[in-house]
């Protein structure tokens, strides 16, 4: 029989036990008496020589293993039957806990959906992340996309690892009615089944599709294939256009698959046979590296190989792979800063949930001491110390339990509200469910709370002086648990102050950073990337026409006021940089000051509402052939040339990054027409924070030929409208599409929403701090409230005997102050050490924040004294009101 | 009874396999032969035989059954299972080479300190 079969037995096991105890009785009493004892006597003897049968018995239990179950279930009886006989303490215990595990349980659902599950392939542990790194770093770091030559020779060489390569593509999809913006990706033969993803109509791609001069063909997502031909199996062979190219379909994703975090990819072509000349350089980084570990390889032995292969190149291509080296990481969910705001809250709501525990400790401890009685009486019966202990944990832990129980009831109906109410959108937003990490980790916390506020009733249990204790109940002896009390209320208020505090600086950082200026003018302003087709793409006389024809067509579109193309658009991910020096005589490569740098269309001063400080904007006399000029930013203007006018000086840039060239030239010779002023690029948060400040624009009219296609595939249209700018989306898509319909609209963004976005974090964090610190006081409250309830009724007969010696009522509201005000004080103390370390974290974490805010310490400090005082006023009121005569009457 | 603190710890237990490896026995019955056999020295106390059988029965040493008995009640029998055939052979050796070894020992002791 197992443990289990026993315990599930155990009736039977009681009777059987019994018969077997009573045979032994009878038999030995018959022995007795055929020895000639009188049968009374006998029996008498049998009984004695067994000893007390029921002590037997209990050994007998013991010695079957599944006493503590048996223990277990009795006192989980036995608590919920206590719950039951006290429905208010029950109801204020399970809300408390319910509301601090539901919302720590909806955070923890949030932060394992977005960043622990691993991805939704078959065997995820087996997947890595290649990436290139170099010994010495930029601005950037160490770490860079692949060269699709050194991902070449990675996969000829490696014996340890299956890999493939992955590049940015997408482009305009020709459609019967209309031409419509689709992501995509190029990528090698092997990444679908590295994967492990099969399709759901036709196949992958083969080796043969993976070369240059390849019959081009293409595989779709499943949204495409149903948007596109319903569903239809014939969609496989059909041909679609993809920037004016022809391809034939050959599979149907399914309709689950996304590749890592990113939405939305409807096309993927084979890699290899992309013909742009950037691919076959061994400078040109910018590819993804997947790779899963054959059976067998370790993570260690790919990192060696890698290692080894990366040294092989660095011999032979110095140029280029010189302290270059190829590394691996396991393929995990990147979630950018999401990460951080979602752990920031994960603590924020353990904090109320400690608060929370701190009420039920309290809660149990005044229960614990009303019950010294019984506890005393059972010691006295002989329960030892430490199954009276085991009966208290299990109390409180059948109350976690509970209360865990609900918490997760609540994590389930709230977990999509708090999901959709997220600003913005939550990366991996379809993983957040209750799954059973979530259930697990509830379950953990449930219990640990229960330990947590079933200790101190536990640990005070009676052990000396039980008649004492029988004799005198609880009243007298509550002058021991004082202490304990205090130490609650202490903690919860300190835990209180460092939400509060923390939610005053967020607000804080919230309030000053959307007060900062920006820099342009944000309103009436639409964005949109914009793509010219591959044709004119081509050629490049061709390109500054076609602009130009883009830029005329937008300017027809009644309501714009102005529009301009430009490359990088402020506050929106992405950005460019030069390097630049104010004379002839350069410094060393990598010691030369850099700046971003924006090429713009004439227009586009005016679109954005940047004010001119000094000189002139571009204009259309600013193009090939003139001199080459720059508008600058009072930043650039500063650390070019001091305290000197700009204006009509010159500025050297190195050719590494010049647009205007693509060769060695040495440094290209620019003079400064304008000066405008600082455009926060980096948002409102991050720009004074941010190294690479300074800005620098120049004509898109003056970009080299031979950049001008790479220029041209990252431009953007930026318009200025007279009337609310969405409302232009679509004349303006009508307008721009083109002789062949191809040039179609996509990030389609205002600049107001660019804007907002640049805070969503901080709002987000202020937001749920705010919400959390303000349960904190309330439960702090409630703490501060109760105890003093308690301990006041405790001290009743004393206060009636200092009445009945001429205390005033003033005087009993002064000792009662006093003795919260010591509490106060004491946690107050301690939460502020405790703000500055959470300042710092989000300092650290938070962009923006300063952490040391005297006035935010101030005020938050006096809020929480305030209302703490507030909830000690009604119990010390209260007690001012003792009947002298009935307290001392009382006992 | 008065030898219970004279039985070395574990010594019960063997004696109890030795005991109910002669053949199925109720507890009592048991109790009864650990005394004949042992010339009244060795009394185990009954408080203590039944907690021992219950433990050595959930170690799955012992297993039992309701039989009758030869004057017709229905008793408990124990007898001993393949594992607890093991033990006891494992723990009489032991007894023999610990009993032996102590007997070693003392003999010396009357020699050798001469």
């Amino acid at each position: 029989m197992t443990w289990w079969q026993r315990f599930w037995r155990r009736n039977k096991m009681e009777e059987q036990l019994d018969k077997e105890l009573r045979f032994q009785l009878e038999e030995h009493t018959n022995d007795l008496i055929a020895q000639g004892h009188d049968p009374e006597e006998a029996r008498r003897m049998a009984r004695l020589a067994l000893g007390g049968p029921e002590q037997v018995k209990e050994d007998c239990r013991d010695a079957r293993g599944t006493r503590w179950l048996e223990d277990l279930l009795q006192d989980g009886r036995y608590a919920l039957r206590m719950l039951r006989k006290n429905p208010g303490f029950a109801a204020v215990a399970l809300l408390t806990l319910a509301l601090g595990s539901g919302a720590t349980t909806v955070m923890f659902t949030v932060v394992n959906g977005v960043m622990l599950k691993p991805y939704p392939y078959p065997r995820p542990e087996k997947l890595l992340w290649l990436q290139e790194k170099t010994e010495k770093a930029t601005r950037q770091g160490n770490l860079w996309g692949y060269t699709y030559p050194n991902y070449l020779d990675c996969k000829k060489e490696i014996r340890s690892l299956d890999v493939a390569a992955i590049r940015f593509s997408g482009g305009a999809l020709r459609e019967p009615d209309k031409a419509e913006y689709v992501n995509g990706r190029e990528v090698s033969s092997e990444f679908f089944s590295i994967l492990g993803v099969n399709m759901v109509r036709g196949h992958g791609f083969s080796s043969e599709d993976d070369r240059l001069g390849a019959a081009p063909v293409v595989i779709i997502s499943n949204g495409l294939w149903q948007r596109i031909y319903n569903g239809s199996p014939d969609a496989i062979g059909q041909t679609l256009v993809l920037d004016s190219k022809s391809y034939s379909i050959i599979g149907v994703l399914p309709a689950s698959f996304k590749w890592a975090d990113q939405p939305n990819l409807d096309v993927f072509t084979p890699l290899g046979q992309d013909t742009s000349p950037a691919l076959q350089r061994r400078d040109r980084h910018g590819l993804n590296v997947v790779a899963r570990l054959r059976p067998g390889a370790t993570l260690a032995e790919a990192r060696t190989e890698l290692d080894v292969i990366g040294h092989q190149l660095a011999m032979q291509y110095p140029d280029t792979n010189e302290g270059r080296t190829f590394i691996a990481d396991p393929l995990r969910p990147n979630v950018g800063d999401v990460g951080s705001t979602l752990w920031l809250l994960l603590g924020a709501v353990s904090l109320v949930l400690l608060i929370a525990c701190a009420n039920v400790a309290n809660l149990l401890l005044a229960r614990a001491v009303s019950r010294e009685r019984e506890f005393a009486m059972r010691a006295a019966l002989g329960a030892k110390r430490s199954r009276l202990a085991r009966q208290c944990l299990t109390e409180s832990a059948v109350l976690g339990l509970s209360g865990g129980a609900i918490g997760v009831l609540i994590a389930a109906i709230g977990i999509r509200p708090f999901v959709a109410f997220w600003p913005g959108s939550l990366p991996r937003a379809k993983e957040i469910q209750l799954d059973w990490r979530v259930m697990l980790f509830a379950l953990a916390v449930s219990l640990l709370c229960g330990l947590l506020f079933g200790l101190a009733p536990a640990l005070r249990l009676p052990v000396r002086n039980l008649e004492n204790r029988i004799r005198s109940g609880g009243r007298t002896v509550a002058g021991h648990s004082r202490r304990l009390h205090g130490s609650f209320v202490v903690s919860e208020i300190a835990l209180a102050v460092v939400l509060l505090v923390s939610a005053g600086i967020l607000g804080r950082t919230l309030l000053r950073l959307s007060s900062l200026e920006s820099g342009v003018n944000i309103h009436n302003v639409l964005t949109a990337r914009m793509e010219l087709p591959p044709a004119t793409l081509t050629v490049p006389g061709q390109i500054l026409p076609a602009w130009e024809d883009v830029l005329n067509h937008a300017r027809r579109v009644p309501g714009v006021e102005s529009a301009a193309i430009v490359d990088t658009i402020p506050m929106r991910e992405g950005y460019n940089q030069i390097t630049y020096w104010p004379s002839p005589a350069l410094p060393p490569a990598n010691q030369a000051p850099e700046a971003l740098a924006t090429s713009v269309s004439p227009d586009y001063f005016k679109v954005m509402g940047i004010p001119l400080l000094e000189g002139r904007f571009f204009d259309d006399h600013d193009r090939k052939g003139s001199e080459l000029v720059a508008v600058i930013d009072d930043v650039l203007a500063k650390a070019a040339f001091g305290a000197q006018d700009p204006i009509g000086k010159r500025l050297w840039i190195p050719d590494t990054y010049s647009p205007f060239s693509d060769g060695p030239t040495g440094a290209d010779v620019v003079r400064v027409i304008g000066l405008v002023g600082h455009v926060r690029h980096w948002g409102p948060a991050g720009d004074d924070d941010s190294r690479l400040r300074a800005q620098f624009y120049y004509p898109f009219a003056q970009v080299a030929d031979t950049n001008l296609r790479r220029w041209s595939e990252v431009s953007s249209i930026v318009v200025r409208t007279t009337t609310p700018p969405l409302n232009l989306v679509e004349p303006l898509e009508r307008e721009v599409r083109g002789p062949t319909g191809d040039q179609v609209l996509n990030e389609i963004q205002t600049m107001e929403q660019i804007a907002t976005a640049t805070l969503t974090q901080q709002r987000m964090l202020m937001l749920l701090f705010g919400a959390f610190a303000g349960l904190a006081l309330l439960l702090a409250c409630i703490g501060v409230y109760g105890v003093l309830a308690y301990l006041t009724s405790q001290r009743v007969p004393e206060i009636g005997v200092r009445m009945a010696l001429g205390a005033t009522a003033g005087n009993v509201i002064q000792l009662i102050l006093r003795q919260s005000l010591g509490m106060i004080f004491a946690g107050v103390g301690l939460g502020v050490a405790g703000a500055v370390v959470a300042g710092r974290l989000l300092e650290r974490f938070v962009a923006g924040v300063r952490s040391i805010e005297p006035f935010t310490f101030a005020a938050m400090v006096a809020l929480l004294v305030v209302a703490a005082l507030f909830a000690s006023f009604v119990p010390a009121r209260r007690a001012s009101f003792v009947d002298p005569v009935k307290a001392l009457r009382q006992d | 009874m008065a030898l219970k603190s004279d039985l070395p710890q574990g010594t019960l237990d063997l004696l109890i396999l030795k005991i109910v490896a002669l053949g199925p026995v109720h507890g009592y019955a048991i109790a009864q032969r650990l005394q004949q056999v042992s010339r009244d020295v060795v009394q185990v106390p009954q408080g203590s035989l039944y907690p021992a059988l219950h433990r050595l029965e959930y170690r799955g040493l012992l297993a039992a059954d309701w039989k009758e008995t030869e004057t017709g009640r229905e008793a408990k029998f124990y007898h001993l299972t393949r594992k607890g055939r093991a033990q006891l052979e494992t723990e009489a050796a032991d007894w023999e080479r610990l009993t032996e070894a102590v007997g070693l020992i003392l003999r010396l002791a009357e020699g050798g300190s001469r």
